[in-house]
């Protein structure tokens, strides 16, 4: 289980995270969805150690991610895949070392092993013949299914996906999704999906939360979000640029996100 | 009133930046130094980087060692004008090379090709968040950027400053024969004539110093970069500003703790 317990996370003076609470049970596919820079790309970050928040915990199988000390820290980012929002693939290796990284790291497969595993896992998200190619050879599209790859070869209890199909085209949007709802299914793996892209949110999710303001405005089924009160939520999920009553609406509070920003671990000191 | 007052916030603000920035630094090295203990996670690595770093900059570390050899000869004899013997110029360039010219020159190239290099290269890993990537894999990045290149660059510059060394006196002893008409045997005999194994040792202790101080400011430029191409292209830049700085810096300090002093 991931949950959140009012979190807060600031930028100099930009408040991000605003007491930001949120449970994600196992086998579920929770959807956060929310404006650009509402802090939801912050939010899972701090699943994995990359943010320290100002106040709050963050607990995944009831261990206090912040606290943690840097060796049970590791140990617990085993089994949580991330997918980064432009893949973060490491462009000096090719893409089967790229999957093979995580399995290196850990140690317990023979190389030989190691090769069958990531030749398995390419093929389950349809790129069996790219092995041996590079990032930069690979489309948008292909790239995030490689992000995907290198997030399941270690056969994660949970998966973070970051916006995975932003910027992608209707068909390719689709097939990501396709592929997230596959992993949970082949691997019941527990999913967190960031997006603000509803139509994948209903697609994928099993519940969805939007973040606003640093905090849930509202959590619930596709269904209740569908058929939610809210006019905040429901300017968000029908995508218009004024509430129900006209009046004109700034999404941008409360604060553009620093989502590639400092990094708390490793990152924040450097 | 509001003028000073200006001042004195903008003061105080440059002072916080600075003691923070020394903070985060101090930090930095202190996790660098604890990552070194992890010697399976960062050794591997560390013989790509020495052949990166290292054997990939002997030919600009041979150029420019082949040229200050052929000036340093002829500036000598220039300097000399007949009141000090010719072998001279020999015991010139000996000692100019071995104590100074090799490793200072040779670490203000490597300056700008290894610490750019290593700037560019973590920076866009930063900005590309390729490092956190590897941290979600369970990579310690210091253990597997920082310490490798590191230790590739202490170990590595005192290699090429000592080919450096060699070859710029070929060419000084080439320069000589050819444009002063000395004989081989009169260069050797300058050369000899003031030679300590002291000499060489001092131009590489300095030289590994250079390696370090050059490999970790690229690091920790490279990892604090912000912002896309923009904070790239800022990082690399100021990593070659403060490593030519840093090897001024180091060079004056041996100068004054160990070359100061001996006779």
């Amino acid at each position: 289980m991931i949950k959140w317990l009012d979190v807060y996370k600031a930028f100099g003076e930009k408040k991000v995270l605003d007491g930001f609470t949120l449970d994600v049970h196992e086998g579920e596919a929770v959807v956060i969805i929310g404006y650009s820079g509402a802090g939801k790309s912050v939010a899972i970050k701090h699943v994995v150690g990359l943010l320290e928040p100002d106040r709050g915990t963050i607990e995944v199988d009831d261990k206090d991610v912040p606290t943690l000390p840097r060796k049970e820290l590791y140990e617990l980012r085993a089994h949580i895949g991330y997918v980064f929002q432009f893949a973060a693939l490491f462009d000096s290796m090719t893409i089967g070392d790229n999957v093979a990284m995580g399995l290196r790291k850990r140690g317990e497969l023979s190389e030989s092993e190691i090769a069958q595993r990531v030749g398995e896992t390419l093929e389950l998200v349809d790129l069996p013949d790219v092995q041996q190619q590079y990032p930069a050879e690979l489309s948008g599209g292909m790239r995030k299914r490689v992000g995907i790859a290198r997030a399941v070869a270690l056969r994660p209890k949970y998966i973070l996906y970051d916006e995975p199909t932003t910027g992608l085209d209707p068909v390719t949007s689709a097939v990501i999704d396709e592929l997230m709802i596959r992993m949970r299914e082949k691997l019941g793996v527990t999913s967190v999906v960031i997006t603000h892209d509803m139509r994948s949110a209903y697609r994928v999710g099993s519940r969805i939360a939007m973040l606003y303001e640093g905090r849930v405005r509202q959590v619930g089924t596709v269904q209740e979000i569908q058929q939610s009160k809210d006019p905040i939520v429901r300017q968000f999920i029908e995508g218009r640029a004024t509430l129900e009553d006209g009046e004109s609406h700034s999404p941008t509070k409360p604060g553009a996100a620093i989502a590639g920003g400092a990094t708390a671990r490793g990152g924040g000191r450097v | 009133m509001a003028q000073i007052m200006n001042v004195i916030e903008a003061t105080g603000r440059w002072v916080r930046f600075r003691i923070e920035e020394a903070g985060r630094a101090g930090r930095f090295i202190e996790e660098a130094a604890r990552a070194t203990v992890s010697l399976r996670s960062w050794f591997p690595n560390a013989t790509l980087q020495m052949r990166r770093l290292g054997v990939d900059s002997l030919p600009i570390g041979l150029l420019i060692a082949v040229f200050t050899g052929i000036v340093l000869a002829l500036l000598a004899s220039y300097s000399f004008t007949g009141a000090v013997p010719l072998y001279f110029v020999g015991t010139l360039v000996e000692k100019t090379i071995t104590l100074e010219l090799a490793p200072v020159l040779t670490g203000l190239a490597l300056a700008g090709r290894v610490g750019a290099n290593i700037a560019a290269e973590l920076g866009t890993m930063r900005v590309t968040e390729q490092v956190d990537a590897l941290e979600t894999l369970a990579y310690d990045p210091d253990a597997y950027l920082v310490v490798p290149r590191v230790f590739a660059g202490t170990l590595m510059f005192p290699l090429i400053v000592g080919v450096a060394m060699i070859v710029g006196l070929g060419a000084g002893w080439l320069a000589s024969i050819g444009f002063l008409q000395l004989s081989t045997d009169e260069f050797l005999k300058g050369a000899r004539m003031f030679y300590t194994a002291f000499d060489v040792e001092y131009g590489l202790v300095k030289a590994a110093s250079f390696g370090f101080a050059v490999t970790l400011i690229g690091c920790y430029k490279g990892l604090r970069a912000r912002g896309g191409a923009e904070g790239v292209g800022n990082a690399a830049t100021a990593a070659v500003v403060y490593s030519a700085v840093m090897i001024l810096v180091l060079d004056a300090f041996w100068a004054m703790t160990w070359l100061h002093g001996r006779s």
